[in-house]
Protein backbone atom coordinates (compact mmCIF):
# COMPACT_ATOMS: atom_id res chain seq x y z
CA UNK A 1 0.00 0.00 0.00
CA UNK A 2 2.43 2.50 -0.68
CA UNK A 3 0.28 3.96 -3.85
CA UNK A 4 -0.51 7.81 -3.25
CA UNK A 5 -3.03 8.48 -1.36
CA UNK A 6 -5.92 9.39 -3.57
CA UNK A 7 -8.28 10.91 -0.85
CA UNK A 8 -7.53 13.87 1.76
CA UNK A 9 -7.55 13.03 5.54
CA UNK A 10 -8.61 15.63 8.03
CA UNK A 11 -11.03 18.30 9.17
CA UNK A 12 -13.67 19.16 6.17
CA UNK A 13 -14.55 22.84 5.00
CA UNK A 14 -17.82 22.25 7.62
CA UNK A 15 -15.91 20.98 10.53
CA UNK A 16 -17.73 23.50 12.69
CA UNK A 17 -21.30 21.70 12.20
CA UNK A 18 -20.44 18.40 11.50
CA UNK A 19 -17.15 17.99 14.22
CA UNK A 20 -16.47 14.36 13.70
CA UNK A 21 -15.69 12.67 10.71
CA UNK A 22 -14.43 9.29 10.00
CA UNK A 23 -13.57 7.66 6.69
CA UNK A 24 -12.80 4.18 6.80
CA UNK A 25 -10.54 2.96 3.94
CA UNK A 26 -10.84 -0.85 2.98
CA UNK A 27 -8.04 -2.04 1.27
CA UNK A 28 -9.84 -3.14 -1.58
CA UNK A 29 -10.84 -0.52 -4.45
CA UNK A 30 -13.80 1.71 -3.76
CA UNK A 31 -14.16 4.02 -6.78
CA UNK A 32 -16.33 6.11 -4.55
CA UNK A 33 -13.73 7.00 -2.49
CA UNK A 34 -11.13 7.33 -5.29
CA UNK A 35 -13.10 9.78 -7.15
CA UNK A 36 -11.96 13.18 -7.16
CA UNK A 37 -13.58 16.45 -6.73
CA UNK A 38 -15.28 17.47 -9.65
CA UNK A 39 -18.40 19.38 -10.97
CA UNK A 40 -21.38 17.53 -10.18
CA UNK A 41 -25.16 17.74 -11.00
CA UNK A 42 -28.10 16.50 -9.80
CA UNK A 43 -29.73 13.71 -11.42
CA UNK A 44 -33.75 15.73 -11.84
CA UNK A 45 -33.50 17.26 -13.87
CA UNK A 46 -30.06 16.87 -16.03
CA UNK A 47 -29.81 13.28 -16.51
CA UNK A 48 -33.39 12.40 -16.49
CA UNK A 49 -34.43 15.65 -19.32
CA UNK A 50 -31.03 13.15 -21.21
CA UNK A 51 -32.68 10.04 -21.16
CA UNK A 52 -35.95 10.97 -22.07
CA UNK A 53 -34.81 12.64 -25.05
CA UNK A 54 -32.58 9.82 -26.10
CA UNK A 55 -35.71 7.80 -25.34
CA UNK A 56 -37.94 9.89 -27.66
CA UNK A 57 -35.26 10.57 -30.66
CA UNK A 58 -34.77 6.31 -30.57
CA UNK A 59 -38.26 5.79 -30.40
CA UNK A 60 -38.75 8.58 -33.54
CA UNK A 61 -36.45 7.06 -36.07
CA UNK A 62 -37.59 3.47 -35.43
CA UNK A 63 -41.47 4.16 -35.72
CA UNK A 64 -40.21 6.01 -38.77
CA UNK A 65 -38.25 3.45 -39.96
CA UNK A 66 -41.31 1.37 -39.08
CA UNK A 67 -43.75 3.17 -41.39
CA UNK A 68 -41.34 3.03 -44.57
CA UNK A 69 -39.90 -0.47 -44.08
CA UNK A 70 -41.52 -3.59 -44.16
CA UNK A 71 -40.94 -6.84 -42.39
CA UNK A 72 -40.04 -9.73 -44.72
CA UNK A 73 -43.00 -12.34 -44.44
CA UNK A 74 -42.45 -14.94 -47.10
CA UNK A 75 -44.41 -18.49 -48.12
CA UNK A 76 -45.00 -20.77 -45.35
CA UNK A 77 -42.79 -23.00 -44.15
CA UNK A 78 -41.90 -26.00 -46.14
CA UNK A 79 -39.75 -28.45 -45.03
CA UNK A 80 -39.47 -29.73 -48.22
CA UNK A 81 -37.89 -26.93 -50.52
CA UNK A 82 -35.04 -25.61 -49.25
CA UNK A 83 -33.73 -21.83 -50.50
CA UNK A 84 -30.67 -21.09 -51.74
CA UNK A 85 -28.65 -19.98 -49.74
CA UNK A 86 -30.13 -20.78 -46.36
CA UNK A 87 -28.76 -17.66 -44.45
CA UNK A 88 -28.88 -17.40 -40.96
CA UNK A 89 -29.93 -13.75 -38.97
CA UNK A 90 -27.44 -11.22 -40.27
CA UNK A 91 -25.20 -11.40 -36.07
CA UNK A 92 -24.71 -15.23 -37.12
CA UNK A 93 -23.47 -14.95 -40.55
CA UNK A 94 -20.12 -14.53 -39.12
CA UNK A 95 -20.29 -17.65 -37.64
CA UNK A 96 -21.96 -19.27 -40.47
CA UNK A 97 -18.89 -17.76 -42.99
CA UNK A 98 -17.00 -19.33 -40.49
CA UNK A 99 -19.02 -22.87 -41.65
CA UNK A 100 -17.07 -22.36 -44.96
CA UNK A 101 -13.67 -22.76 -43.40
CA UNK A 102 -13.89 -25.37 -40.30
CA UNK A 103 -16.43 -27.68 -39.48
CA UNK A 104 -19.70 -27.37 -37.52
CA UNK A 105 -18.17 -28.63 -34.35
CA UNK A 106 -14.93 -26.42 -34.08
CA UNK A 107 -16.88 -22.87 -36.15
CA UNK A 108 -20.14 -23.31 -34.56
CA UNK A 109 -19.27 -24.67 -31.14
CA UNK A 110 -15.40 -24.74 -30.37
CA UNK A 111 -14.86 -20.72 -31.51
CA UNK A 112 -18.29 -18.90 -30.09
CA UNK A 113 -17.52 -21.20 -26.62
CA UNK A 114 -14.01 -19.45 -26.48
CA UNK A 115 -15.04 -16.40 -27.25
CA UNK A 116 -17.62 -16.19 -24.53
CA UNK A 117 -15.52 -17.73 -22.23
CA UNK A 118 -12.50 -15.12 -23.13
CA UNK A 119 -15.05 -11.95 -23.02
CA UNK A 120 -16.22 -13.36 -19.20
CA UNK A 121 -12.44 -13.59 -18.43
CA UNK A 122 -10.94 -10.54 -20.05
CA UNK A 123 -11.32 -8.25 -16.88
CA UNK A 124 -9.92 -10.77 -14.63
CA UNK A 125 -7.02 -10.94 -16.19
CA UNK A 126 -4.18 -7.77 -14.83
CA UNK A 127 -1.26 -8.50 -17.40
CA UNK A 128 -0.62 -5.39 -18.54
CA UNK A 129 -4.10 -3.23 -18.52
CA UNK A 130 -1.54 -0.41 -18.72
CA UNK A 131 1.24 -0.72 -20.81
CA UNK A 132 4.47 1.17 -20.04
CA UNK A 133 6.45 2.12 -22.79
CA UNK A 134 9.44 -0.34 -23.83
CA UNK A 135 12.87 0.32 -23.41
CA UNK A 136 14.86 0.20 -26.13
CA UNK A 137 16.42 -2.80 -25.37
CA UNK A 138 13.74 -4.87 -24.99
CA UNK A 139 12.15 -3.67 -28.05
CA UNK A 140 13.76 -6.26 -30.74
CA UNK A 141 13.04 -9.15 -28.04
CA UNK A 142 9.47 -8.16 -28.16
CA UNK A 143 9.26 -7.72 -32.08
CA UNK A 144 10.58 -11.19 -32.22
CA UNK A 145 8.13 -12.16 -29.31
CA UNK A 146 4.96 -10.90 -31.42
CA UNK A 147 6.30 -12.25 -35.05
CA UNK A 148 6.80 -15.67 -33.94
CA UNK A 149 3.33 -15.61 -32.57
CA UNK A 150 1.42 -14.04 -35.52
CA UNK A 151 3.65 -16.06 -38.17
CA UNK A 152 2.59 -19.47 -36.20
CA UNK A 153 -1.42 -18.39 -36.58
CA UNK A 154 -1.16 -17.74 -39.91
CA UNK A 155 0.64 -20.80 -40.68
CA UNK A 156 -1.91 -22.17 -38.50
CA UNK A 157 -5.22 -20.40 -40.34
CA UNK A 158 -3.28 -21.07 -43.69
CA UNK A 159 -3.46 -24.97 -43.14
CA UNK A 160 -6.12 -25.86 -41.19
CA UNK A 161 -9.32 -24.64 -42.63
CA UNK A 162 -10.97 -26.23 -45.62
CA UNK A 163 -9.31 -23.88 -47.52
CA UNK A 164 -6.86 -20.54 -45.99
CA UNK A 165 -8.55 -18.78 -43.82
CA UNK A 166 -8.20 -15.20 -45.21
CA UNK A 167 -10.52 -13.08 -42.68
CA UNK A 168 -8.24 -14.44 -39.68
CA UNK A 169 -4.88 -14.06 -41.91
CA UNK A 170 -5.58 -10.78 -43.21
CA UNK A 171 -6.53 -9.51 -39.77
CA UNK A 172 -4.10 -10.99 -37.79
CA UNK A 173 -1.31 -8.71 -40.08
CA UNK A 174 -3.08 -5.77 -39.82
CA UNK A 175 -3.44 -5.57 -35.83
CA UNK A 176 0.35 -6.87 -36.33
CA UNK A 177 1.61 -3.66 -38.12
CA UNK A 178 -0.26 -1.85 -35.45
CA UNK A 179 1.83 -3.81 -32.69
CA UNK A 180 4.90 -3.22 -34.54
CA UNK A 181 4.48 0.46 -34.73
CA UNK A 182 3.62 0.51 -31.19
CA UNK A 183 6.45 -1.19 -29.86
CA UNK A 184 9.07 -0.13 -32.60
CA UNK A 185 7.71 2.94 -33.73
CA UNK A 186 10.26 6.20 -32.54
CA UNK A 187 7.88 9.61 -33.83
CA UNK A 188 6.75 11.58 -31.48
CA UNK A 189 3.68 11.87 -33.16
CA UNK A 190 0.09 11.68 -31.84
CA UNK A 191 -0.34 8.19 -33.81
CA UNK A 192 2.44 6.25 -32.57
CA UNK A 193 2.48 7.71 -28.80
CA UNK A 194 -1.13 6.71 -29.45
CA UNK A 195 -0.26 3.04 -30.70
CA UNK A 196 2.21 2.86 -27.91
CA UNK A 197 -0.23 2.88 -25.37
CA UNK A 198 -2.30 0.41 -26.13
CA UNK A 199 -2.49 -3.01 -23.96
CA UNK A 200 -2.43 -6.48 -25.35
CA UNK A 201 -6.23 -6.52 -23.82
CA UNK A 202 -6.89 -3.89 -26.63
CA UNK A 203 -5.13 -5.65 -29.47
CA UNK A 204 -6.64 -9.33 -28.91
CA UNK A 205 -10.46 -7.09 -28.84
CA UNK A 206 -9.35 -5.26 -31.71
CA UNK A 207 -8.39 -8.14 -33.70
CA UNK A 208 -12.10 -10.29 -32.44
CA UNK A 209 -14.02 -7.08 -33.73
CA UNK A 210 -12.70 -6.46 -36.56
CA UNK A 211 -12.27 -9.92 -37.79
CA UNK A 212 -16.14 -10.41 -36.38
CA UNK A 213 -17.12 -7.79 -38.95
CA UNK A 214 -14.85 -8.66 -41.77
CA UNK A 215 -16.69 -12.52 -41.50
CA UNK A 216 -20.28 -11.13 -40.87
CA UNK A 217 -20.03 -8.54 -44.00
CA UNK A 218 -18.48 -11.66 -46.19
CA UNK A 219 -21.52 -13.50 -44.96
CA UNK A 220 -24.14 -10.93 -45.61
CA UNK A 221 -22.95 -9.23 -49.09
CA UNK A 222 -20.30 -11.66 -50.63
CA UNK A 223 -22.06 -14.93 -50.24
CA UNK A 224 -24.59 -16.48 -53.17
CA UNK A 225 -26.32 -19.72 -53.88
CA UNK A 226 -24.06 -22.76 -52.64
CA UNK A 227 -22.33 -20.04 -50.50
CA UNK A 228 -19.85 -19.36 -53.28
CA UNK A 229 -18.60 -16.04 -53.70
CA UNK A 230 -20.54 -12.81 -55.22
CA UNK A 231 -20.74 -9.46 -56.10
CA UNK A 232 -23.58 -7.51 -54.37
CA UNK A 233 -23.37 -5.03 -56.75
CA UNK A 234 -23.51 -7.16 -59.61
CA UNK A 235 -25.82 -9.72 -58.21
CA UNK A 236 -27.64 -8.44 -55.66
CA UNK A 237 -27.79 -9.36 -51.86
CA UNK A 238 -29.00 -13.13 -51.00
CA UNK A 239 -30.60 -13.79 -47.94
CA UNK B 1 -48.90 28.20 -15.36
CA UNK B 2 -45.96 27.94 -12.67
CA UNK B 3 -48.47 28.86 -10.22
CA UNK B 4 -50.90 26.40 -11.15
CA UNK B 5 -48.10 23.76 -11.23
CA UNK B 6 -47.14 24.79 -7.74
CA UNK B 7 -51.13 24.19 -6.68
CA UNK B 8 -51.08 21.20 -8.02
CA UNK B 9 -48.28 19.54 -6.52
CA UNK B 10 -49.20 20.77 -3.40
CA UNK B 11 -52.64 18.77 -3.22
CA UNK B 12 -53.17 16.12 -0.38
CA UNK B 13 -53.72 14.01 -3.44
CA UNK B 14 -50.34 14.35 -5.33
CA UNK B 15 -48.13 14.47 -2.10
CA UNK B 16 -49.73 11.22 -1.31
CA UNK B 17 -47.98 9.78 -4.53
CA UNK B 18 -45.22 11.70 -4.18
CA UNK B 19 -43.97 12.88 -0.73
CA UNK B 20 -41.98 16.46 -2.01
CA UNK B 21 -42.99 19.24 -3.19
CA UNK B 22 -42.31 20.72 -7.33
CA UNK B 23 -38.69 19.82 -8.22
CA UNK B 24 -37.99 23.66 -8.48
CA UNK B 25 -35.03 23.18 -4.99
CA UNK B 26 -32.51 20.95 -4.87
CA UNK B 27 -33.98 18.96 -1.88
CA UNK B 28 -36.82 18.52 -4.15
CA UNK B 29 -35.25 17.28 -6.72
CA UNK B 30 -33.01 14.78 -4.35
CA UNK B 31 -36.20 13.63 -2.88
CA UNK B 32 -37.62 12.80 -6.39
CA UNK B 33 -34.77 10.48 -6.81
CA UNK B 34 -34.41 8.74 -3.85
CA UNK B 35 -38.70 8.60 -2.77
CA UNK B 36 -39.03 7.31 -6.50
CA UNK B 37 -38.76 3.95 -7.17
CA UNK B 38 -38.21 3.72 -10.07
CA UNK B 39 -35.56 6.65 -10.45
CA UNK B 40 -33.94 5.16 -7.00
CA UNK B 41 -31.47 3.58 -9.86
CA UNK B 42 -30.09 6.63 -10.06
CA UNK B 43 -28.04 8.64 -7.38
CA UNK B 44 -29.12 11.40 -6.31
CA UNK B 45 -26.02 13.69 -7.69
CA UNK B 46 -24.16 12.52 -11.06
CA UNK B 47 -20.63 14.01 -12.08
CA UNK B 48 -21.39 16.62 -15.14
CA UNK B 49 -18.88 14.53 -17.13
CA UNK B 50 -20.81 11.37 -16.71
CA UNK B 51 -23.91 12.22 -18.59
CA UNK B 52 -22.26 13.99 -21.57
CA UNK B 53 -23.39 12.26 -24.92
CA UNK B 54 -20.29 12.00 -26.96
CA UNK B 55 -18.87 9.56 -23.19
CA UNK B 56 -20.82 6.53 -24.16
CA UNK B 57 -22.96 7.51 -26.60
CA UNK B 58 -26.01 6.45 -24.22
CA UNK B 59 -25.78 3.10 -25.73
CA UNK B 60 -26.95 1.44 -22.90
CA UNK B 61 -29.84 3.27 -22.10
CA UNK B 62 -30.71 3.27 -25.74
CA UNK B 63 -30.68 -0.31 -25.86
CA UNK B 64 -32.89 -0.37 -22.65
CA UNK B 65 -35.20 2.02 -24.93
CA UNK B 66 -35.41 -0.85 -27.85
CA UNK B 67 -35.87 -3.04 -24.89
CA UNK B 68 -39.06 -1.58 -23.53
CA UNK B 69 -40.47 -0.90 -27.07
CA UNK B 70 -40.36 -4.61 -27.73
CA UNK B 71 -41.81 -5.52 -24.28
CA UNK B 72 -44.93 -3.12 -25.64
CA UNK B 73 -45.08 -4.18 -29.12
CA UNK B 74 -44.77 -7.78 -28.13
CA UNK B 75 -47.22 -8.29 -25.58
CA UNK B 76 -49.63 -6.66 -28.14
CA UNK B 77 -48.51 -9.02 -30.97
CA UNK B 78 -49.42 -11.93 -28.44
CA UNK B 79 -53.24 -10.63 -28.47
CA UNK B 80 -53.10 -11.79 -32.38
CA UNK B 81 -50.61 -15.09 -32.62
CA UNK B 82 -50.91 -18.29 -31.70
CA UNK B 83 -47.73 -20.79 -31.89
CA UNK B 84 -48.71 -23.47 -33.69
CA UNK B 85 -48.59 -24.82 -37.28
CA UNK B 86 -50.29 -23.47 -39.39
CA UNK B 87 -52.22 -20.80 -37.73
CA UNK B 88 -48.62 -19.18 -36.82
CA UNK B 89 -48.51 -18.36 -40.55
CA UNK B 90 -52.31 -17.26 -41.06
CA UNK B 91 -52.05 -14.76 -38.00
CA UNK B 92 -48.99 -13.14 -39.75
CA UNK B 93 -51.29 -12.79 -42.82
CA UNK B 94 -53.86 -11.30 -40.49
CA UNK B 95 -51.96 -9.29 -39.28
CA UNK B 96 -50.78 -8.17 -42.31
CA UNK B 97 -54.42 -7.78 -43.87
CA UNK B 98 -57.02 -7.81 -41.12
CA UNK B 99 -55.42 -6.40 -38.08
CA UNK B 100 -55.53 -2.69 -37.80
CA UNK B 101 -52.36 -1.14 -37.64
CA UNK B 102 -50.66 -4.89 -38.02
CA UNK B 103 -48.25 -4.27 -40.04
CA UNK B 104 -46.32 -1.45 -38.66
CA UNK B 105 -46.74 -3.23 -35.00
CA UNK B 106 -45.03 -6.23 -36.51
CA UNK B 107 -42.19 -3.72 -38.47
CA UNK B 108 -41.54 -2.12 -35.05
CA UNK B 109 -41.25 -5.30 -33.17
CA UNK B 110 -38.32 -6.61 -36.23
CA UNK B 111 -36.82 -3.27 -36.23
CA UNK B 112 -36.40 -2.37 -33.05
CA UNK B 113 -35.26 -6.27 -32.04
CA UNK B 114 -32.31 -5.60 -35.34
CA UNK B 115 -31.55 -2.11 -33.60
CA UNK B 116 -31.34 -3.38 -30.06
CA UNK B 117 -28.67 -6.59 -31.34
CA UNK B 118 -26.84 -3.72 -33.14
CA UNK B 119 -27.04 -1.42 -30.16
CA UNK B 120 -25.70 -3.42 -27.54
CA UNK B 121 -23.08 -5.21 -29.37
CA UNK B 122 -21.54 -1.71 -30.13
CA UNK B 123 -22.43 -0.61 -26.16
CA UNK B 124 -19.81 -3.15 -25.68
CA UNK B 125 -17.42 -2.48 -27.75
CA UNK B 126 -17.60 1.14 -27.08
CA UNK B 127 -17.48 -0.22 -22.86
CA UNK B 128 -14.10 -2.11 -23.82
CA UNK B 129 -12.54 0.73 -25.75
CA UNK B 130 -13.24 3.12 -23.00
CA UNK B 131 -11.77 0.47 -20.54
CA UNK B 132 -14.58 0.34 -18.17
CA UNK B 133 -14.66 -3.19 -17.79
CA UNK B 134 -11.83 -3.07 -15.55
CA UNK B 135 -11.89 -3.69 -11.80
CA UNK B 136 -13.94 -2.51 -10.18
CA UNK B 137 -16.80 -3.07 -12.51
CA UNK B 138 -15.02 -6.53 -13.37
CA UNK B 139 -18.74 -8.24 -12.63
CA UNK B 140 -20.77 -6.06 -14.26
CA UNK B 141 -18.61 -6.82 -17.39
CA UNK B 142 -19.49 -10.32 -17.00
CA UNK B 143 -23.52 -9.66 -16.60
CA UNK B 144 -23.12 -7.34 -19.68
CA UNK B 145 -21.64 -10.47 -21.42
CA UNK B 146 -24.63 -12.44 -20.17
CA UNK B 147 -27.00 -10.32 -21.11
CA UNK B 148 -25.50 -9.48 -24.87
CA UNK B 149 -25.99 -13.86 -24.67
CA UNK B 150 -29.66 -13.25 -24.03
CA UNK B 151 -30.23 -10.43 -26.60
CA UNK B 152 -28.96 -12.62 -29.30
CA UNK B 153 -31.13 -15.32 -28.27
CA UNK B 154 -34.14 -13.83 -27.53
CA UNK B 155 -33.68 -12.37 -31.50
CA UNK B 156 -32.90 -15.80 -32.97
CA UNK B 157 -36.08 -17.32 -31.03
CA UNK B 158 -38.19 -15.08 -32.47
CA UNK B 159 -36.99 -15.14 -35.95
CA UNK B 160 -39.02 -18.51 -35.75
CA UNK B 161 -42.36 -17.33 -34.75
CA UNK B 162 -43.44 -15.94 -38.21
CA UNK B 163 -43.30 -19.99 -39.73
CA UNK B 164 -42.72 -18.17 -42.95
CA UNK B 165 -39.74 -20.17 -45.65
CA UNK B 166 -37.02 -17.13 -44.38
CA UNK B 167 -37.91 -17.92 -40.49
CA UNK B 168 -37.86 -21.73 -41.26
CA UNK B 169 -34.37 -22.12 -43.12
CA UNK B 170 -32.57 -19.31 -40.74
CA UNK B 171 -33.47 -21.16 -37.23
CA UNK B 172 -32.54 -24.78 -39.40
CA UNK B 173 -28.83 -23.39 -40.01
CA UNK B 174 -28.42 -22.31 -36.28
CA UNK B 175 -29.98 -25.34 -34.73
CA UNK B 176 -27.34 -27.61 -36.86
CA UNK B 177 -24.65 -26.31 -35.99
CA UNK B 178 -26.18 -26.59 -32.13
CA UNK B 179 -26.09 -30.08 -33.00
CA UNK B 180 -22.28 -30.08 -33.79
CA UNK B 181 -21.83 -29.95 -30.12
CA UNK B 182 -19.70 -32.63 -28.74
CA UNK B 183 -21.27 -35.44 -26.46
CA UNK B 184 -24.24 -33.61 -25.45
CA UNK B 185 -24.91 -31.62 -29.66
CA UNK B 186 -27.85 -34.18 -30.23
CA UNK B 187 -29.39 -34.50 -27.17
CA UNK B 188 -29.24 -30.61 -26.58
CA UNK B 189 -30.87 -30.11 -29.97
CA UNK B 190 -33.62 -32.69 -29.06
CA UNK B 191 -34.49 -30.45 -26.14
CA UNK B 192 -33.99 -27.17 -28.18
CA UNK B 193 -36.34 -27.95 -30.90
CA UNK B 194 -38.58 -31.51 -28.78
CA UNK B 195 -37.98 -33.71 -31.87
CA UNK B 196 -35.20 -34.49 -34.87
CA UNK B 197 -36.57 -31.80 -36.96
CA UNK B 198 -38.32 -28.29 -36.70
CA UNK B 199 -41.98 -28.91 -35.95
CA UNK B 200 -44.74 -27.62 -34.27
CA UNK B 201 -43.34 -28.73 -30.95
CA UNK B 202 -40.38 -26.52 -31.87
CA UNK B 203 -42.42 -23.66 -32.32
CA UNK B 204 -43.93 -23.90 -28.99
CA UNK B 205 -40.77 -24.20 -27.13
CA UNK B 206 -39.01 -21.11 -29.12
CA UNK B 207 -42.09 -19.45 -28.15
CA UNK B 208 -41.98 -20.05 -24.04
CA UNK B 209 -38.73 -19.06 -24.05
CA UNK B 210 -39.09 -15.86 -26.48
CA UNK B 211 -42.12 -14.88 -24.40
CA UNK B 212 -41.06 -16.14 -21.13
CA UNK B 213 -37.87 -17.52 -20.19
CA UNK B 214 -35.16 -15.59 -22.11
CA UNK B 215 -37.43 -12.21 -21.09
CA UNK B 216 -37.54 -12.84 -17.74
CA UNK B 217 -33.66 -13.59 -17.47
CA UNK B 218 -33.28 -10.50 -19.50
CA UNK B 219 -35.28 -8.33 -17.31
CA UNK B 220 -33.33 -9.97 -14.44
CA UNK B 221 -29.89 -9.37 -15.23
CA UNK B 222 -30.51 -5.55 -16.56
CA UNK B 223 -31.59 -4.97 -13.13
CA UNK B 224 -28.90 -6.08 -11.56
CA UNK B 225 -27.38 -4.58 -14.29
CA UNK B 226 -28.15 -0.99 -13.62
CA UNK B 227 -28.26 -1.11 -9.77
CA UNK B 228 -24.38 -2.57 -10.33
CA UNK B 229 -23.44 0.63 -12.58
CA UNK B 230 -24.42 2.21 -9.06
CA UNK B 231 -22.94 0.69 -6.68
CA UNK B 232 -19.70 0.42 -8.65
CA UNK B 233 -18.83 4.25 -7.99
CA UNK B 234 -21.02 5.26 -11.30
CA UNK B 235 -20.14 4.91 -14.99
CA UNK B 236 -16.26 4.75 -15.63
CA UNK B 237 -14.55 7.91 -16.04
CA UNK B 238 -10.97 8.73 -16.68
CA UNK B 239 -9.35 10.47 -13.78
CA UNK B 240 -9.98 14.02 -14.64
CA UNK B 241 -6.42 16.14 -15.74
CA UNK B 242 -5.03 17.70 -12.60
CA UNK B 243 -4.64 20.92 -14.00
CA UNK B 244 -8.28 21.20 -15.75
CA UNK B 245 -9.70 20.18 -12.25
CA UNK B 246 -7.99 23.16 -10.04
CA UNK B 247 -8.98 25.64 -13.25
CA UNK B 248 -11.97 24.94 -12.64
CA UNK B 249 -11.99 25.16 -8.93
CA UNK B 250 -11.04 28.40 -9.56
CA UNK B 251 -13.20 29.66 -11.76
Amino acid sequence: MNEPKTFEVGPGDDARKAPVRVVVVQAEERPAVDAADEPMVMTVPHLLLRELIAFLVISLVLVALALTANAPLEEIANPARTPNPAKAPWYFLGLQELLHYYPPVISGVLLPGLLVVALVVIPYVRINLERPPLAPARRTRALVILWATLTTLVLVSYFTGSQPVWPFIGTLLVVGAGMSVGIAGRSPGRVVSWLRGRSIAFWIFSWFLLTATVLTVIGIFFRGPGWSFTLPWRDGIYY
Amino acid sequence: MRDLVKRLTGTAFYRSIFRHGFADTNRNRSLAVFTNFFLHIHAVKVRRRAIAFRRTGYLGGLSAACFFILLVTGILLMFYYRPSVPEAYHDMKDLQFVVSAGVFLRNLHRWSAHAMVALVLAHMAVTFFRGAYRPPREFNWVIGVFLMLATVLLSYTGYLLPWDQLAYWAVTVGTNMAEAAPIVGAKLKLLLLGGHTINAAALLRFYVLHCVLLPFWLVLGLCVHIWRVRKDGGIYLPPPAPSAATDEDQA
